[in-house]
């Protein structure tokens, strides 16, 4: 019956390559180009390439509605938490000097958490739309 | 020399795919041509330097938002209505904004001028101290991530923010349309 059978083993192939390189354009934005926004948006068009190929029912079950609406404000959480745990330790809001013993790790281990913040809550929320705006013409 | 020939081509087909949208009453058509048009946007930036701007344009203008007005298309007619006025207002509108805009762009400074203000003031600190003070080879992640943290957790918030609008716009209409369902 289906006649897509190229289109979905090819996305079928592609898809965790695009999920290895969101990590690595999260993970690798310190060195070269990219960081949180972009991760989550390659994120969230991977998943978004699933529920188009394999339905959207298959989607619902690899990454639930509950995840995807908690993701929305955990991102902004962490990011702000970020912010509280320098607080707390002494520092500015957002001062990531003091959440390691050397500086560069600090400010790195900062930025990375941050981005990661970032990642949650841009692909949470691409992903919430999409669900929203998928799932009203049923 | 190379650089400005490609995006003469590059311009000259956004030009070209924005005259389809305009003339194109199929409303498929014209959301595959504007996802078209945010990959030649994505390419144009690439050519700019600007990669991780492409990468969230061929994301999000190419990938995602064509699939929404895709599902949107889906609960509407894929067939534009003739306008019922004349389009010469429009057209005049357009025409004076753009004429004014192309004027507005003759006060600016040439391309890759170094002594604006963006490269001598804090954009100039940023480069020299950034790998010194934050460990990290990428200026733009240590500005946006560290230098610029509070602006970057605005921005998260913005996110969000639309996040929630938007579901609260649609989740409440859905949970309506269920209790319909159950009454009549």
């Amino acid at each position: 019956m289906r006649l897509d059978v190229i289109l979905r083993v090819i996305s079928k192939l592609l898809l965790p390559f695009m999920l290895v390189f969101a990590l690595y354009v999260q993970f690798h934005g310190d060195y070269g180009p990219g960081g949180g926004f972009q991760a989550g948006v390659i994120v969230a068009a991977a998943v978004i390439l699933y529920a188009i190929m394999f339905g959207l029912d298959a989607a619902l079950e690899a990454v639930p509605v509950r995840v995807v609406e908690i993701m929305v404000p955990l991102g902004v959480l962490i990011y702000a938490g970020v912010g509280v745990a320098s607080l707390l330790l002494g520092a500015n809001f957002l001062d990531y000097d003091v959440l390691g013993h050397d500086h560069h790790h600090a400010q790195e281990l900062g930025v990375m958490l941050v981005e990661i913040g970032v990642l949650v809550s841009v692909s949470g929320t691409m992903l919430a739309i999409f669900y929203a705006f998928a799932g009203r013409g049923r | 020399m190379i650089e400005a020939l490609i995006n003469m081509v590059l311009l000259t087909l956004l030009a070209a795919i924005m005259i389809g949208v305009v003339r194109l009453r199929n409303l498929f058509a014209v959301v595959i041509l504007s996802s078209a048009y945010s990959f030649i946007i994505a390419t144009v930036l690439i050519v700019l330097d600007a990669v991780d701007v492409a990468m969230t344009e061929a994301a999000v203008g190419a990938g995602i938002s064509t699939v929404l007005m895709l599902a949107v298309l889906f609960l509407t007619k894929t067939e534009e209505q003739k306008p019922k006025h004349s389009p010469a207002l429009p057209l005049f509108v357009a025409t004076v904004t753009g004429i004014a805009l192309i004027y507005g762009t003759l006060d600016l400074p040439a391309f890759g001028v170094p002594d604006q203000p963006i490269h001598t003031h804090v954009g100039a600190y940023y480069l020299e101290k950034s790998v010194e003070e934050t460990g990290i080879p990428n200026v733009v992640s240590s500005v946006l991530a560290s230098y610029r943290g509070f602006d970057t957790l605005g921005e998260t918030t913005v996110v969000f923010t639309a996040g929630i609008g938007v579901l609260l716009l649609l989740r409440r209409n859905r949970r309506r349309n269920g209790k319909n369902g159950e009454t009549s």
